[in-house]
């Protein structure tokens, strides 16, 4: 690699050529402050916090746009740049709420945090102040322009991750805001929900609609039974918001608090990732058998679902009939388990806790109401069942592990894989090849399909037979596939498509890291680790149709894979939305 | 925000959109193809509503935020239609000290329309304007080609009854 010699604060280093001036000052670990960088995606050098100094140069400089160069001398830190960083902060501030005592992001806030660290004055600058109504109009998002800095960092997200621009800045000017076409509200347009901008946004103008009321309300209501289970990433997480290293395993925990908050019951959602496996190979294998529609493609992301009913309606044959893990749940316990104790389902109120924020608009959907109510009746993200802990004054750290209650805690390592992209694949084709070949599978990982390249593909012969894989995470990649899919360029039997970049270990509704740690750190990689470590080492079963509590419901109740009794609990359909 | 939709309703013609389409195959492929298609798309439709913002949008493979950014960002791009009689008042220095501001609220009570905006009949539509250079007769507005200078807002209703 190309080097090129740079002295920064009077200390010499050798850098790759053609890097910024951030990534430079990163190798001599110095961390110059940014609102509006986030690497790959939207380095446009706006907010002009990440000035510097450079020997020669006329004026200040953006780290993050200017590329060294040979013999560079580079000044991070003096009196000239923490002035004009202040500044540059004081106007942001000008045209703010300052409303930080009650903001979701009060103490997490990238704005916050910097200006405490530069000592700004709030009424610095004073004058005409923009003021926005709350758009409140999603199910999942809210979005208050107030607090928007323009950073950029959530359209940059929705259009260059997702694909979909559902947000862009509008007007010009003083005027200039982020908003949708026309100003429609976000639920009227092609908005999947994912939530994507959510995680990118280094203040408060974007966050999930909150539900952790409604779940307060319900634990204090003696007439309801109240249920929850966790999602396969939520434990891989969680942890992040009570100070622990990202790619820390939090299960025991997870569940302790969630036992602490009183609920009723405290299951685990990786049991009903094997459930969608054992529906979904078999949909899959009866497809491939005898000529359905194929390819398949996997529908246990709900951002994917509404992308895919958007911009691919004619595609929306090609999904997976199956519901997802957390509907599925709900279905089972509100008919199969209420049966079995004899609770009514209207006295049940079933919590789910996701890594998205798409689950939500997916438990108000048509054909999720098994038992004649709402499958689930509230999802919350990660972020609400840390805030309910916290709010608790439950001291996560210090509690003692604990486990799922029963009969829904035994879930398998292809469960517990269903968090990362390649997750499900893997799991469906664990099954599906012992189905198949009618063998014990011998290799377990299928190493292909893991990883976090937005797209995967992999050919597997099962038998005498052999089958066309595709995996992609980010709906971005997903139109780069199903476009390829549907020219007949690229020849496929059966796809995995997760809305979220990586999967749903980086889901919008996980913990919010800053642009530091998203621009230096693969959060995608080590938070995934932590499932396929628990596939690996601590789960004694790893296929999905060898979990025993899998086979009780099969046994007991929904008769096999397929059933016409599966299929009236676990199975959907679609609508086709066009753009 | 208020939904910035017209309340015109759209009447584009099959010809219209062949026209649009001619022009996209023209442009897709140069640089900086948006505006000049947007530019076009304009002379062809007089404005540029949803319903041609989504055509450029989806013929051109690019969000319909990414159309509705350009258009809401430069004031050349209408997002309604010109009316039969397009009254324009001149808020430049001279006029609004002269009282144009009091014309237009005026204009605006008698027609219900904003500026910038279209009776939803398509027959009138209110435009402020920067000086237009009659500074000697302010406070001035012009409809169509007729001008009105030395107004007050007296006068307002008697010129408007002429259009009615």
């Amino acid at each position: 690699m190309d080097t090129v010699n740079v002295k920064i604060n009077g200390k010499e280093y050798s850098v790759p050529a053609g890097s910024t001036v951030l990534e430079a000052a990163k190798i001599a670990n110095i961390d110059i402050p940014t609102l509006c960088y986030l690497k790959d995606i939207n380095e446009i050098g706006a907010c002009r916090l990440c000035l510097v100094e450079v020997k020669g140069a006329r004026g200040l400089v953006t780290a993050c746009v200017y590329p060294v160069n040979e013999g560079m001398e580079i000044t991070t830190n003096s009196p000239k740049i923490r002035a004009a960083r202040k500044t540059n902060l004081e106007l942001l501030l000008s045209n703010h709420d300052r409303r930080c005592l009650s903001c979701v992001k009060s103490t997490t806030c990238e704005l916050q945090k910097l200006c405490q660290e530069y000592g700004v004055e709030e009424g610095h600058f004073t004058g005409v102040k923009s003021e926005y109504p709350l758009d409140e109009s999603s199910v999942a998002i809210i979005r208050d322009n107030n607090k928007c800095i323009l950073c950029r960092r959530c359209t940059a997200a929705c259009t260059q991750l997702q694909g979909i621009g559902a947000i862009g800045a509008n007007d010009r000017g003083f005027d200039t805001h982020i908003a949708s076409p026309f100003e429609m509200p976000l639920a009227e347009t092609t908005c999947i929900n994912c939530g994507q901008c959510v995680v990118a946004c280094p203040t408060g103008a974007l966050y999930e609609r909150d539900d952790t009321k409604q779940v307060f309300d319900a634990i204090a209501d003696p007439t309801k039974h109240v249920a929850i289970c966790a999602a396969p990433s939520v434990r891989a997480t969680i942890g992040e918001c009570f100070g622990y290293e990202p790619g820390t395993d939090v299960e025991g925990k997870m569940v302790a608090a969630m036992k602490a908050l009183g609920f009723d019951g405290v299951y685990d959602m990786n049991l009903t990732a094997d459930l969608t496996i054992m529906e979904e190979a078999t949909e899959f294998l009866d497809r491939f058998q005898n000529g359905g529609k194929l390819p398949l493609i996997t529908s246990c992301s709900p951002g994917w679902i509404k992308y895919c009913e958007h911009y691919f309606p004619e595609m929306t044959e090609n999904l997976s009939s199956c519901k997802s893990p957390q509907q599925m749940f709900g279905a089972m316990y509100k008919t199969y388990y209420a049966q079995k104790v004899g609770l009514d389902p209207k006295d049940i109120f079933f919590v789910s806790v996701i890594p998205c924020t798409a689950k939500k608009f997916e438990v108000k959907r048509d054909g999720q109401n098994a038992a004649g109510v709402p499958d689930v009746d509230v999802a919350i993200t990660t972020r609400e069942l840390a805030r309910m802990i916290e709010t608790a004054g439950i001291n996560f750290r210090d509690l003692a592990d604990e486990k799922f209650d029963q009969p829904f805690d035994i879930g398998s390592g292809a469960g517990a894989i269903f968090g990362a992209t390649g997750g499900v694949m893997e799991a469906a084709l664990r099954t599906a090849a012992e189905v198949i070949t009618g063998q014990t599978l011998e290799k377990l990982d299928f190493e292909e399909v893991r990883g976090t390249a937005g797209i995967k593909r992999a050919s597997y012969k099962l038998g005498d037979v052999e089958i066309k894989v595709a995996v992609c995470s980010g709906t971005a990649n997903a139109n780069r596939l199903l476009k390829a899919v549907e020219a007949g360029e690229e020849k496929v039997d059966f796809i995995e498509i997760m809305a979220c970049p990586g999967g749903c270990v980086n889901g919008g509704g996980q913990p919010v890291q800053p642009a530091v740690v998203r621009n230096n750190v693969n959060l995608r990689e080590k938070r995934a680790a932590v499932l396929y470590n628990a596939d690996k080492n601590l789960l004694n079963i790893r296929k999905s149709h060898e979990n025993s509590a899998v086979k009780k419901l099969y046994d007991e109740f929904l008769e096999h894979p397929g059933s016409h009794k599966a299929h009236e609990i676990l199975h959907t359909h679609y609508v086709k939305r066009g753009l | 925000m208020k939904k910035k939709l017209t309340t015109v309703m759209f009447r584009g013609t099959r010809a219209q959109e062949e026209q649009l389409d001619a022009v996209i195959a023209e442009l897709r492929d140069t640089q900086g193809a948006m505006m000049p298609i947007m530019q076009k798309a304009q002379d062809i439709y007089g404005y540029l509503p949803i319903e041609v913002q989504k055509m450029i949008a989806v013929k051109m493979g690019v969000p319909l935020e990414e159309v509705y950014g350009i258009a809401s960002f430069y004031s050349q791009f209408r997002l309604n239609p010109t009316g039969e009689v397009s009254i324009a008042v001149c808020l430049g220095t001279a006029c609004y000290v002269k009282g144009s501001g009091d014309i237009t609220d005026r204009i605006k009570i008698k027609l219900g329309i904003e500026p910038g905006s279209t009776s939803p009949d398509g027959k009138f539509s209110l435009e402020c304007t920067r000086c237009i250079g009659a500074c000697g007769l302010a406070p001035v507005l012009t409809i169509n080609n007729d001008v009105y200078g030395r107004l007050s807002t007296g006068d307002v209703d008697g010129i408007l009854a002429k259009y009615m």
